[in-house]
């Protein structure tokens, strides 16, 4: 617990740096609502073109598209920032968060958490329960425990992708974008029902790379309708547990990287 | 206090071998490094650039593995005990803030005292110690941005000591600073080695650092240590000799010699000799002077330190 004092001491160290470019901090915060808008806005414009997309109905598909939404934002607005790893490794500040008496995982969580991507957690919140509203669900408990649980195991999914691919920066001092294709990338295909991919494609991100247990099957489970895919009904019900793999690996990866640092000159 | 046995980082460095080939090679940084730092003493680290200073104490502090050898601060391994070393030891990077940039310097210490856990009065009798003796009233309200270099030093030496750790590292604490901030800056540190408990650590370039704080001077190069002791050891091992430099009326009979200095430079006719002295006394030297020629002015030289190193660093 006393831990958790002082990283909230560190999120209000950053709040208040923050403070100190107003002007913008706001630009900022309504740039970033207005990114997630269109992602959003772009499912609604698909479905004016059609009635149903992969054999789903525009609700059905938007609790998708909420789902991803609100688990990856909340991801970005915690750890979205680990990708500046970069620049701390690039130029050797990581020193300093090495040589205080914390994990430096959090410390750069805390002392850089992206707070200018609040308003999109809300917008994220509003779409994924409008989504859960427009669709008739027939709540049982555990549908209940599965529309609570499934925005937090994506969030930890997405915030696993984040670390995991950071932490490239360890190996590769340039790994400049590689790491942007698998967290939008991911996001981009977890916003739609996997029906619409072709196989192989399909069969990488979903299966392989565990997407298709982020938004999708969970969606299925809440909305009662079986997989076109095959999978079982009860796959959709275990789904947010795809989060704990995702975190191991991350941790891993993370640890051996850090290992790996060599600082720079003086 | 510290303990370094066999010490050794190696570098893989990757170079260019043709068009597209790339070479790798292992670079030693540290190589084979053993040193022991009792309680108490300052030691400075010199060397030159790329000799190993900081990855050293890189090494000492947790932030890198040692590829072998074996190092210990206070009876912990820096690397897997990193979070709990750093509790009791303070670290300073001349080139790398430590401080909340955007923030008002006092924030950085609200900060620090909450990640050290500092309990309140220990960390405002710490601060008031460090207000007073480097001067830091008139900016603790000033965001760290705004800071010259010199402010930012003092703050900077201020955070790291908010804990009140026993071993302070210091990787280049004046670089880059003007005469009146390295001196503030010196006398601090030398006030704190006057306390007798507080170990001291540190790399510069700037000899008159070691020569103000350190009583141990330690000389690395390649990664290897070529000297330990003190100057005045040095100075001895490498044969650097007071000098007297006389200018005469006239020069000097020939076949002269004064007992226990040898001649050295001729200049200006004859006018002007230099002597290194060998044992005699500067006095002695100028009486036995005196004594045969009409001495118009002299000077005593102190051998120059920097001499000694760069002569250090050239051999190699």
């Amino acid at each position: 617990m006393g831990d958790l004092r002082i990283y909230a001491a560190l999120a209000g160290g950053k709040w208040r740096s923050m403070l100190s470019y107003r002007a913008s901090f706001a630009a900022e915060m309504l740039s970033n609502l207005g990114a997630t808008v269109l992602d959003v806005t772009t499912v609604f414009v698909l479905f004016r073109a059609t009635a149903t997309v992969g054999g789903f109905t525009l609700a059905e598909a938007i609790l998708m598209t909420g789902l991803t939404a609100l688990g990856f934002v909340l991801a970005d607005m915690t750890v979205g920032n680990i990708d500046d790893l970069k620049r701390y490794v690039r130029t050797g500040l990581l020193d300093t968060m090495l040589i205080r008496p914390l994990p430096v995982l959090p410390q750069l969580v805390f002392t850089d958490l992206p707070l200018r991507k609040l308003l999109r957690v809300a917008f994220g919140a509003a779409v994924y329960t409008l989504a859960l509203a427009a669709n008739h669900i027939h709540w049982t408990p555990a549908r209940v425990l599965l529309a609570v649980l499934t925005p937090l195991g994506a969030a930890l999914f997405f915030g696993a992708i984040f670390v995991l691919t950071a932490s490239f920066a360890f190996w590769w001092v340039e790994s400049g974008e590689i790491g942007n294709g698998f967290t939008y990338g991911g996001r981009d295909f977890t916003s739609y029902p996997i029906t619409v991919y072709s196989n192989w494609f399909r069969d990488l991100f979903a299966y392989a790379l565990g997407f298709g247990f982020v938004a999708y099957q969970p969606a299925l489970a809440l909305l009662g309708r079986t997989d076109p895919l095959g999978l079982p009904a009860w796959a959709g019900f275990v789904s947010p547990l795809v989060a704990l793999p995702a975190v191991a690996i991350a941790t891993l990866v993370w640890r051996t990287g850090i290992r790996r640092y060599r600082s720079t000159g003086s | 206090m510290i303990k370094m046995q066999e010490l050794r980082k190696d570098f893989t460095v990757r170079v260019k071998a043709g068009r597209l080939r790339r070479e790798k090679r292992t670079v030693a940084a540290v190589d084979g490094v053993s040193l022991t730092v009792e309680p108490g003493e300052m030691v400075g680290y010199i060397g030159p650039n790329g000799a190993g200073k900081s990855t050293t104490l890189k090494m000492l502090t947790g932030v890198l593995a040692p590829t072998s050898g074996e190092v210990s601060v206070f009876g912990l391994t820096p690397v897997p005990q990193r979070t709990r070393l750093a509790l009791r030891i303070g670290v300073v990077f001349g080139q790398r803030s430590q401080l909340w940039w955007d923030l008002p310097l006092h924030e950085s210490f609200r900060l620090l005292r909450h990640i050290y856990r500092v309990p309140p009065a220990e960390h405002e009798a710490r601060l008031r110690r460090c207000r007073e003796l480097l001067d830091l009233d008139g900016f603790l309200d000033t965001p760290v941005r705004q800071l010259s270099l010199g402010q930012r030093m003092r703050g900077e030496i201020t955070a790291a000591l908010l804990h009140g750790p026993k071993v302070l590292f210091l990787d280049e604490p004046t670089i880059g600073l003007d005469v009146v901030s390295k001196q503030a800056v010196r006398s601090f540190l030398a006030e704190l080695g006057a306390s007798g408990d507080m170990t001291l650590v540190l790399t510069t370039h700037d000899l008159a650092d070691i020569e103000r704080l350190c009583d141990r001077l330690v000389v690395i190069d390649h990664g290897r240590v070529v000297h330990d002791g003190t100057i005045e050891a040095l100075h001895a091992r490498y044969g650097s000799r007071r000098s007297l430099v006389v200018d005469l009326d006239e020069p000097l009979p020939p076949g002269f010699a004064l007992p226990g200095a040898s001649m050295g430079a001729v200049e200006a006719d004859g006018h002007r000799v230099t002597f290194a002295l060998d044992g005699s006394s500067a006095g002695a030297a100028v009486a036995g002077l005196v004594a045969v020629a009409s001495v118009r002015d002299l000077s005593v030289v102190e051998p120059d330190i920097e001499d000694v190193v760069a002569r250090l660093y050239q051999a190699g």
